[in-house]
């Protein structure tokens, strides 16, 4: 089973319909860690235990009349490297699954709701929604749950919650994040002085390159760190109040930039938008911080007649292996990075 | 040349990452490559889908070792009767080998539980299946706490409806 003859790799669907606060906020998700009773958790598991728990899994969900025809299922060992990268650039899998010969994933057609299987846990049900709709992901996640449990046994424990592979993911099994585009206080310096508040709320931010680093494109990346003694919506409203802070923090700095700044930075997006509409050659990091300048533009009113949609489908459809599967024929990093120019250069036009 | 991080000190470390033969090429100085050390060698994966993207066995090594240490020699014997996993392979792995894992090292797991969470008692969902009577004492505490903001809130019919809401799952929990 190949990828090509069921994913359209044309564009990325749930994007499109903007979200609540999508000007700052490009995506929520969250996700439920479920293990099954009377089974080793994954990385103990026997080859034909691990398949079982795939097909069990997918037959649930088959049971149901509206998903069964919604959704697809992958197995690892069945796709090629390059379309694996690609499914991780997409927020689909992880980079541990992906290196799994015993995982999977079954994605619905919308791309907002996928299920990991073997990797950590026996599941990772993951709901991603456009802008900040935590409260909407929840709701998702907790039908698809419930869907999940009244065939699968589940492990949980009266006091301790779901049962987890490792103790940090125990109790609710569940993480919910949101990730950001900041431009404007990456350019001020605020983001240090605010995350480091974050933290101490219980909440974790990773750039591109994990904690600590610059976030490449200025996304980051918020979610919760503690899973146990609190309730799903506890944590949820606590992720949310701390991104609504943040978003007004944004729009506030956007706001005040004047004279100089204000110039320099205009002068800034305009040049990035030259080079995307323009350039021969586009490297796929060079890409991230020329469609965060152009995103930037766009939701500032400094570029108009250009859809946010387009830019934040473009973070993610430039990335390295999303344009090798495109592409199919390019083999060096030169015809790699024409490609990419090309592709959004027709992106922007449109 | 320079850090490209700080662009102060002189970069010495220099990282070459190929992925599906796309290079990217970083030229740091030790101490900024030390910030970023723990990404590098999980490798680039976007901007992470990875919950576990730093090293999830380092972190928790950091959080067992005080346990570990004080119960020496009780948890070097305890194994878990279902997979076999021994308390040493979970200090060094950070990951239990099955369900059972919890009940076999429950002696150990209320200090670590405190340590990375803060609390040691689940409050969040409960499945309704395998979730027994924590789901009706919880559905019982929510419903407590609706009766006490309807009489605030003087709606006394809706109080008397909550109240027998309550009444019969009292019941229905002494029966199963």
């Amino acid at each position: 089973m190949g990828i090509e003859s069921i994913m359209d790799t044309s564009r990325i669907k749930w994007i499109n319909s903007p979200g609540p606060d999508s000007d700052i906020v490009i995506s929520s998700r969250v996700r439920f860690a479920r293990n099954l009773k009377n089974v080793p958790f994954p990385h103990l598991l026997s080859d034909s235990e691990a398949k079982k728990i795939v097909s069990d899994v997918y037959l649930t969900l088959k049971e149901n009349p509206v998903l069964s025809r919604q959704i697809e299922l992958y197995n690892m060992s069945e796709l090629t490297p390059v379309q694996k990268t690609m499914l991780s650039e997409m927020h689909l899998i992880s980079m541990d699954l992906s290196n799994s010969e015993k995982g999977a994933v079954i994605v619905n057609q919308d791309e907002t709701i996928n299920i990991m299987i073997n990797e950590e846990d026996h599941l990772r049900i993951q709901v991603m929604l456009p802008g900040l709709q935590l409260d909407e992901a929840l709701k998702e996640i907790d039908r698809i749950d419930d869907l999940l449990e009244e065939k699968l046994d589940f492990a949980f424990d009266e006091k301790i919650g779901y049962l987890t592979a490792c103790p940090t993911n125990v109790g609710t099994g569940m993480r919910a994040s949101v990730m950001m585009h900041l431009p404007a206080l990456t350019m001020m310096d605020k983001t240090g002085q605010i995350f480091s508040t974050i933290s101490q709320l219980g909440l974790v931010v990773r750039g591109i390159y994990g904690e600590g680093s610059q976030a490449k494109g200025n996304l980051y990346q918020i979610s919760n760190q503690i899973t146990l003694g609190k309730s799903e919506e506890d944590i949820i409203q606590n992720v949310v109040s701390v991104a609504r802070q943040i978003i007004m923090s944004e729009r506030k700095t956007r706001q005040n930039l004047s004279g100089e700044a204000r110039l320099r930075l205009e002068d800034k997006i305009l040049r990035s938008y030259g080079i995307l509409t323009n350039a021969k050659l586009v490297s796929s990091q060079e890409a991230l911080s020329y469609i965060s300048d152009v995103r930037l533009g766009v939701d500032m009113g400094i570029i108009k007649d250009l859809s946010p949609s387009v830019l934040n489908e473009l973070f993610i459809m430039t990335g390295p292996a999303y344009i090798q599967e495109m592409s199919k024929n390019a083999t060096t990093p030169m015809e790699r990075d024409l490609y990419r120019a090309n592709f959004i250069r027709e992106k922007m036009q449109r | 040349m320079l850090c490209e991080e700080c662009q102060m000190r002189p970069a010495t470390v220099h990282i070459t990452k190929i992925v599906n033969n796309e290079k990217t090429q970083m030229h740091l100085c030790e101490e900024c490559a030390k910030k970023k050390h723990i990404s590098f060698s999980t490798g680039l994966s976007g901007f992470g889908f990875d919950d576990t993207g730093f090293s999830v066995a380092k972190l928790l090594s950091s959080f067992f070792e005080p346990a570990s240490q004080s119960t020496m020699g009780i948890s070097d014997e305890l194994k878990c009767d279902r997979c076999g996993l021994t308390f040493q392979a979970f200090s060094d792995t950070g990951r239990f080998g099955c369900s059972q894992c919890y009940n076999t090292f429950r002696g150990q797991m209320d200090p670590m539980l405190r340590r990375i969470h803060g609390k040691t008692f689940h409050v969040g969902k409960v499945p309704k299946r395998t979730g027994g009577q924590l789901r009706i004492r919880q559905e019982i505490n929510r419903l407590k706490r609706e009766l006490q903001e309807a009489i605030n809130a003087e709606e006394y019919e809706r109080a008397a409806v909550i109240r027998d809401k309550i009444k019969e799952l009292e019941q229905n929990k002494h029966n199963s």
